[in-house]
């Protein structure tokens, strides 16, 4: 497709206006500027509520271009399955504002609080009546918005506000909720893992899903500079860091004759290939003053190697099932 | 009892009416970017790094701020691969 090449894409102008309150650095912008210029056309957006939603519509400014639907924490799917079957009847009918166009995008964007935790049922009861959606989830590891709070997406060691490190604990002691293992299971027709370091490869993985017809479900991860304390401008490198690390590996789900087809996308691809470029996860976690607690006053050791060590063994995983 | 609302008679909720384009967010940073031309590439990743969108390319293919709407991050002058972005203090 020559239309999805960075020179052209940079002449799409952006469906997600300038004038938003996110924070300076913010990543969701990225993402999501990115994942509208891979649409195809007529869009209908749903956001579940989260940082996203509240500084994109503080009234009475609102930094979509596009029809934009804010629905509860809970039910961004419940909205978008919503939307796609309004579609559909009214082209059914032919009658109603919506059954003049041919094809319309139907995508929803919720944060991890709105996925992991508190949308989920909404969110696997659509995938399971197969709507035809796209869904993004902006995965920062926390509850953001209110006040960093932790949630099922924040990792282990992650000190938090409702998790603080201290004397008693190291943060948050349970793991990460494996999200994108539940999702797969439901046999959805595409799944993938977005990371907003590699621009092209975020728009044409979701130019493909959105193309796929049934519910596809993307993974984004969003680096949040007050969250995970760090300094604005290092998001980007932060985000690439999750990627040479292997905590948060690039790679797409199939579905073929009801197998899972696993495939690695090219700069995770070119870690597997070269084990030796894989970075240490000390690069990663040093970088966030959430992690701080690792280090300092003195390195602590053990918490180190048993993080490493998940880290390794979900990656060797993933490396069984990509057929490495 | 009052009688249940028609259709038409519903109330619209909250919407919100006008673009965010006009809310200017420039004021935010401290420092601003300069793009540096002699030095650029024309990969225009400056603009799909920025997250406000406030990095617009050219019809020549150079990029360009729109320092209305900047807010100072720094990302675009971190990630730039040759280097010729550069941080400015406001005074």
């Amino acid at each position: 497709m020559s239309e999805l090449s960075l020179k052209e894409l940079a002449k799409k102008p952006d469906l997600l206006c300038p004038g938003a309150r996110l924070c300076a650095g913010c990543d969701e912008a990225i993402i999501v500027r990115l994942v509208l210029k891979a649409t195809r056309g007529p869009t209908i957006v749903t956001n579940a509520t989260g940082c996203l939603e509240v500084a994109t519509s503080s009234f009475p400014y609102t930094a979509w271009d596009v029809p934009w639907i804010h629905s509860a924490f809970e039910n961004t799917a419940a909205t978008a399955s919503g939307i796609e079957a309004a579609i559909k009847a009214m082209k059914k009918r032919k009658e109603g504002p919506l059954s003049t166009f041919e094809k319309i995008d139907v995508l929803a964007f919720a944060g991890d609080g709105g996925t992991y935790d508190i949308g989920f049922q909404a969110l696997s009861g659509a995938i399971e009546r197969g709507h035809d959606f796209t869904y993004v989830l902006l995965d920062n590891e926390a509850y953001m918005n209110t006040g960093i709070q932790r949630s099922g997406a924040t990792p282990f060691t992650a000190s938090t506000t409702t998790s603080p490190a201290g004397k008693v604990i190291s943060g948050k002691m349970e793991t990460k909720k494996p999200i994108d293992e539940i999702i797969i299971a439901h046999g959805l027709p595409y799944f993938a893992t977005l990371n907003a370091a590699w621009p092209l490869d975020v728009v044409k993985k979701t130019r493909k899903s959105i193309e796929i017809e049934g519910p596809t479900f993307l993974h984004a991860i969003v680096p949040c500079s007050r969250g995970w304390r760090y300094p604005a401008e290092k998001t980007i490198e932060i985000s690439r860091l999750a990627v040479q690390t292997c905590v948060f590996p690039l790679y797409e789900v199939n579905y073929q004759n009801g197998r899972p087809i696993y495939k690695l996308s090219s700069p995770s691809l070119s870690i597997a290939k070269r084990p030796e470029s894989k970075r240490p996860i000390e690069d990663y976690l040093k970088s966030q003053g959430r992690f701080n607690h690792l280090f300092r006053p003195e390195k602590n050791v053990k918490l180190l190697e048993q993080i490493q060590e998940s880290v390794n063994l979900k990656w060797e995983i993933l490396l069984d099932k990509c057929g490495f | 009892m009052n009688q249940p609302k028609k259709k038409s008679e519903l109330d619209l909720g909250a919407i919100p009416f006008k673009s965010s384009k006009e809310y200017k967010t420039g004021d935010w940073g401290v420092a601003h970017p300069k793009i540096d031309h002699s030095k650029c590439t024309k990969c225009t990743l400056c603009h799909f790094f920025c997250p406000e969108g406030a990095i617009k390319v050219r019809e020549d293919g150079y990029t360009e701020v729109d320092y209305n709407y900047c807010k100072g991050c720094g990302i675009c002058a971190s990630e730039c691969p040759v280097k010729c972005i550069e941080m400015i203090m406001k005074k």
